[in-house]
């Protein structure tokens, strides 16, 4: 991991994991030691990490890196690459945030996980956040006592089918087999438009991605459906993608963004804010390219607010005053990140549609640096 | 007599007639042809089925791997070069080779460390497997775990040291007191490691090194079949003591621990292992303190180490049952207590007699590794039906790589299953 | 060393808790529940702390809320709207179909192998030796994904017997294999007798149980008239139109015909069709654990010493009988108890269906339903409650039949 803060970037102590537990962090670490005698000795053996109590940017910090809960493999959105670093759109959140908290966009430590594990991941504390388009719904927020701190990819559920079936509309698709990838909302949002449409279909739920393409391309199923970036995202990496459509319909919304634990309203706070900080800095023309220039001072006070050269917003999070200019230079703001990752000119190939910004008629419309 | 031979018969040979070689369809080849493929209609038929279809799976087959393609960088690439002829895209293989072994995340300039691991492994079963060689390897077959924790997670060395001292110590304790009681040794034994790890624990927390020798490596990144060696070796090892332990539980005459060894038993051979590895995954991390989390591969550890303990206790089981009464009552007539006589007279003829049993069990645990890659873990399979089948290059090689992984895991399991066999031959002359 | 004394009375001291064996068991067990005790509570309450601390809490209200998600293979009415208990029927359903289909043709490979690899046929001796050892050293998770990925990418999508010119036929006409499943003519009543379609069938059922009652019978009366004059009557005839005729008969009333799939839209219908996913799944089990009932078959043939065929044969019975009258009615006892363990594994295993979207118990209640709800704890524990309750009743059956066969020696 490249310990090599970028130019210009506060490097204070506390941001180097190596030299944290013994600034005032130590007393705390014996204490925990002794409660558990047996959690001590394996933490002699190095497997046990402590974290997870309330103080979620105090752990963070005192680890020197974020664990940040991302899928096991989505193109675009969040793949290990052939060197084995994780790249792509949700990657860059977590990456932004740990550039704002710790300084260092690489302190990240990337948790695969699945539909399964992920919730619990995050609430026993396996992670600090959780990045993995996962779709914001009541009983997410409520009952499984969640915070979801924003939204960064406005979706929807789509279809994409084989072009030479002729199917140009979702209602057509009565007694399809349709391949579903397991442990999203896309199950019940699948049976609720089939149900309303008064349509009959058949599921094949899939694990994996990969093995959904694998049904889909060999035509044990005539749909595939998730999201509609999902299935761009697949599509991509089809041998001829022009053989196949996506349906107009999006059956659904799907509102993905990263969560964080109840409970702990301060670093929900800064994942929050660290996410509205590269919207904003697109709304204000703030870019990696410019940012060196624009934070020597300008004559737009917010520019100035965010980028640390005025007011105390950094102070009020519990950070320094430069942490949202970490967290832009980190990968860029939100439209480069997305012009990277998942825009027209990747193999992905998604329009801004709905995540534009909302001064261009899109839903991306963050509140105000004050 | 001879009168009437003579008169009876009209012709009597006088002298013996000289050896003719057997006929040409009694001997050589054409007789074992005949005796163990055509020796009636039946068999025939059977022959010539199983030669045809052998005949249709090398057909298809043979040219697959013999066309194979090994330098391409993605799968199109690969069906240029064969340009519609059938063949193996094996490019695949050279291309991800240390993704599918070590994981996508071990550090490339560190893949030395899990290699020579793998070679030190080796060097530490070996005594533990073959019986003539010298006893004192054993000594380095007690030091390897602690080598090969510091070789594959690195951080600093101190840390396997200290782990290493907390048992040497105890070791020491149990030889100095086991003697005269097990219990006080025992116990004193284990308080006497616990004292040394949570002292040691304290010293390497105030002397880390800033950039220790050896580049720390977090469990998460480790991946690939290292990772199923991983889990099949330690799992093992760590459940024979506790599968003794059950096995000894379990025949006890106290109620009360026969009780709870026998549930344990119950339940773990009741549900597939991969409950238990949800468990793992999505129930365990609520049982620990709220202010600790442990590392996904160590729960994961935990639960198949007690899933193949039970299977390993009732292995042991069968050879504790298996030894004659006589032996109980010898132990007992020489006055031995129970710790003496268990670890004197019948544990080392039970477990000789049960390790056919446990290389069975290692065996499929070390299959069962596999199912890690449901509960998000990138062992061999995970890797496989993750991120290499997910990336823009390689969607759509299956049989390649599934075939890759099925020939690692068929001559790991077929080497041991053949050693199991050996062994249980060696073991059964021995009894005579 | 010492001369007989009496056990030393006198007063307790607290060195006898370990030293005296009277007391010591006391002292260890007591230690051990203490232990358990100390363990049991320290987990309950770091569950309780960090349920606490997450603000959730442990109930099973949410069986009764709507799943919300359809399952594509039922053998019990189910929609969207049905509670998500109902869903995990369902998949219990669905595993005990799959564990019992692959138990049956388990058997029959194990058998079948297990047998061939003791002929004297070189070739096939070799070749189910390759088999077996194949199918016994690689995980089964993989041969499910291979045979999956087999089904998947060699049989045609339905798509293929589409059109005027369609690449792929059906075979005798009336059966479709295809990458989705096999689709095969089902039974229809024309002229049911009772309006519930399973009263029918049940009915039906309920004739052959009869049958089996009527061919028991004759058969008792063949034996006795044996054990009367020596010879045993020709009796097959009769067995086969006691089971023939009567439910024959009865289908005919009902207007028995078959209903042939056709391409209708996307998909086949019409017919019954078996999911590509339980075919997969089920010849995965079978395959893979055949190999292993093929190792217990030879073990239990070859545990029969030579001395029991040499003695039946000296007997004048012929190798046949040899075969069913002696061997293995003693080899069953020692390949039995194996077979079922090999049963249970099958049951087990069939968890592994999450791989190949089958919806068993483990992908419906520990699979969709653990997803949506979040209740991971309550439904891995209702997961293995499950379980156990099928292994521990399979176990208990195994011990009436071992203690049934036991061998009664004098």
């Amino acid at each position: 991991m490249g310990n090599n803060p970028a130019p210009g970037m506060n490097t204070g102590c506390f941001m180097r994991p190596e030299c944290t537990p013994r600034n005032g962090r130590l007393h705390q670490e014996e204490v925990k030691m002794k409660k558990t005698v047996f959690f001590g000795a394996l933490t002699a053996v190095g497997l046990v990490a402590g974290a997870a109590s309330a103080a979620t940017l105090d752990d963070v910090k005192a680890r020197g890196k974020l664990n940040c809960g991302v899928t096991t493999g989505l193109v675009g959105f969040a793949a290990p690459d052939a060197n084995g670093e994780w790249q792509g759109f949700d990657v860059a959140v977590c990456r932004a945030v740990a550039a704002a908290v710790l300084g260092d966009a690489t302190a990240v430590e990337f948790v695969p996980t699945t539909g399964k594990t992920r919730f619990t991941a995050l609430a026993s504390g396996e992670i600090d956040m959780l990045a993995r388009n996962t779709t914001w719904t009541f009983s997410r927020d409520v009952d499984l006592k969640f915070e979801f701190t924003g939204v960064n990819y406005y979706d929807g559920q789509g279809f994409m089918v084989p072009k030479e079936l002729g199917v140009s509309s979702a209602k057509d698709l009565d007694g399809a087999t349709v391949c579903i990838q397991t442990g999203t909302t896309t199950e019940l949002n699948l049976a609720d438009f089939f149900r309303s449409n008064n349509i009959g279909y058949e599921p094949v739920p899939i694990e994996t991605n990969a093995e959904a393409q694998q049904q889909y391309l060999a035509g044990a199923c005539d749909v595939y459906t998730t999201d509609a970036s999902g299935l761009a995202a697949t599509r991509a990496t089809f041998e001829a993608p022009g053989d196949h459509v996506i349906l107009p319909e999006i059956i659904s919304k799907e509102p993905l963004g990263p969560l964080v634990r109840h409970g702990d309203p301060e670093w929900g706070d800064i994942v929050r804010w660290s996410l509205n900080a590269l919207i904003a800095a697109e709304e204000l023309g703030i870019s990696s390219t410019n940012i060196e220039e624009l934070s020597a001072g300008t004559n737009n006070p917010e520019i100035n607010r965010i980028l640390g050269t005025e007011g105390t917003l950094g102070e009020m999070l519990g950070l320094d005053a430069e942490w949202a200019k970490r967290a832009i230079a980190a990968g860029g703001n939100y439209g480069e990140i997305f012009a990277k990752n998942i825009g027209e000119s990747t193999p992905i190939g998604l329009a801004r549609g709905l995540n534009a910004q909302w001064t261009e008629g899109g839903l991306l419309y963050t509140p105000p640096f004050r | 007599m001879s009168d009437t031979h003579a008169h009876s018969v009209a012709f009597v040979r006088k002298e013996q007639i000289p050896q003719s070689p057997p006929p040409a369809r009694q001997t050589g080849a054409s007789k074992w042809l005949r005796e163990n493929l055509f020796s009636n209609w039946v068999n025939t038929l059977l022959t010539i089925l199983a030669a045809w279809a052998i005949y249709l799976i090398l057909s298809a087959i043979l040219p697959w791997i013999f066309n194979g393609v090994w330098n391409a960088s993605s799968l199109s690439e690969c069906r240029e070069i064969l340009a519609g002829k059938t063949g193996a895209c094996f490019a695949v293989l050279t291309e991800r080779w240390n993704q599918l072994l070590f994981g996508f995340k071990y550090p490339p300039e560190l893949y030395w460390r899990p290699i020579l691991c793998f070679f030190l492994m080796l060097v530490a079963v070996a005594p533990v497997l073959f019986f003539d060689l010298p006893r004192k390897m054993l000594l380095f077959t007690a030091v390897f775990p602690f080598v090969a924790f510091y070789l594959i997670w690195g951080g600093p060395i101190l840390t396997p040291i200290v782990a290493l001292l907390g048992c040497a110590a105890g070791y020491v304790i149990f030889d100095r007191y086991g003697k005269e009681s097990f219990a006080a040794g025992f116990f004193g034994g284990i308080v006497g490691a616990f004292v040394v790890w949570i002292i040691g624990g304290l010293v390497v927390d105030l002397v880390r090194p800033e950039n220790p020798m050896m580049t720390p490596v977090p469990s998460r990144d480790l991946g690939g079949f290292m990772l199923n060696m991983m889990l099949g070796v330690t799992c093992v090892s760590l459940s024979i003591p506790l599968g003794i332990v059950l096995a000894l539980g379990r025949q006890s005459d106290m109620p009360l621990i026969k009780g709870i060894c026998v549930v344990f038993i119950e339940f773990i051979r009741g549900v597939p292992l991969i409950t238990l590895l949800f468990v793992a995954s999505v129930m365990l991390a609520y049982f620990f303190p709220p202010d600790s989390t442990v590392d996904l591969f160590l729960r994961v550890v935990i639960m198949i180490t007690m899933f193949s303990s039970a299977y390993i206790a009732e292995v042991i089981r069968g050879g504790l049952a298996a030894l004659p009464k006589g032996q109980y009552e010898a132990a007992d007539s020489l006055g031995l207590d129970y710790p003496q006589a268990m670890r004197l007279i019948i544990l080392p003829q039970a477990l000789k007699i049960s390790i056919p049993g446990i290389v069975n069990v290692a065996v499929g645990l070390f299959k069962d590794t596999t199912l890690v890659s449901v509960i998000s873990m990138f062992d061999l399979i995970g890797m496989i039906r993750g991120p290499i089948l997910a990336s823009t290059e390689w969607n759509g090689v299956y049989w390649e790589l599934l075939g890759f992984a099925a020939f690692l895991f068929f001559v790991v399991c077929y080497g041991i299953s053949q050693y199991s066999q050996w062994l249980e031959r060696r073991l059964a002359t021995d009894h005579r | 060393m010492t001369t007989i004394t009496d056990p030393p009375k006198g007063q307790f001291r607290v060195s006898m808790l370990l030293s005296d064996t009277r007391y010591r068991s006391l002292t260890f067990q007591a230690i051990a529940l203490f232990v358990l005790i100390v363990a049991i509570a320290y987990l309950a309450s770091n569950l309780v702390r960090n349920l606490e601390a997450a603000g959730l809490n442990i109930s099973y209200e949410f069986l009764g809320n709507p799943a919300g998600y359809d399952i594509n293979q039922t053998l019990i009415p189910y929609d969207s709207q049905s509670p998500h208990l109902r869903a995990a029927w369902v998949g219990i359903l669905n595993t005990l179909l799959v564990a019992f289909l692959a138990c049956m043709t388990a058997t029959v490979f194990g058998v079948v192998a297990g047998v061939l690899r003791l002929s004297n046929n070189w070739l096939i001796s070799k070749l189910m030796a390759v088999y077996v050892e194949i199918f016994r050293n690689i995980p089964v998770l993989i041969w499910i994904i291979i045979i999956f990925t087999i089904m998947t990418a060699v049989l045609p999508s339905p798509r293929a017997f589409r059109g005027d010119d369609p690449t792929s036929t059906m075979v005798l006409g009336s059966m479709a294999f295809t990458n989705r499943g096999v689709y095969i003519p089902g039974p229809q009543l024309g002229n049911p007798l009772f309006a519930s379609v399973a009263l029918n069938w049940v009915l039906v059922l309920l004739f052959l149980v009869g049958s089996w009652f009527g061919s028991h019978a004759l058969s008792k009366w063949a034996h006795a008239k044996q054990e009367e004059t020596g010879e045993l009557p020709t009796t097959w005839y009769y067995t086969l139109a006691i089971w023939i005729v009567p439910a024959g008969i009865l289908l005919t009333i009902m207007g028995l015909h078959w209903q042939i799939p056709e391409l209708k839209g996307f998909n086949f219908s019409g017919g019954i069709k078996i999911g590509g996913p339980l075919i997969a799944l089920w010849f995965a089990l079978s395959i893979y654990t055949g190999a292993f009932i093929a190792e217990n078959v030879r073990a239990g043939i070859q545990a029969i010493s030579k001395g029991q065929t040499e003695a039946a044969s000296s007997l004048g019975l012929r190798p046949g009988r040899v075969m069913s009258l002696v061997v293995l009615p003693q080899a069953l006892r020692v390949i039995i108890p194996p077979l079922i363990s090999q049963y249970l594994n099958i049951t087990k295993n069939s968890s592994l269906a999450i791989a190949v979207g089958y919806a068993d118990v483990t992908a419906t209640l520990g699979g969709i339903t653990l997803n949506q709800t979040g209740r991971a704890i309550e439904c891995v524990l209702l997961l293995m409650l499950f379980y156990l309750t099928i292994s521990l009743s399979i176990s208990a059956v195994m011990n009436v039949y071992n203690n049934s066969v036991k061998l009664k020696e004098r």
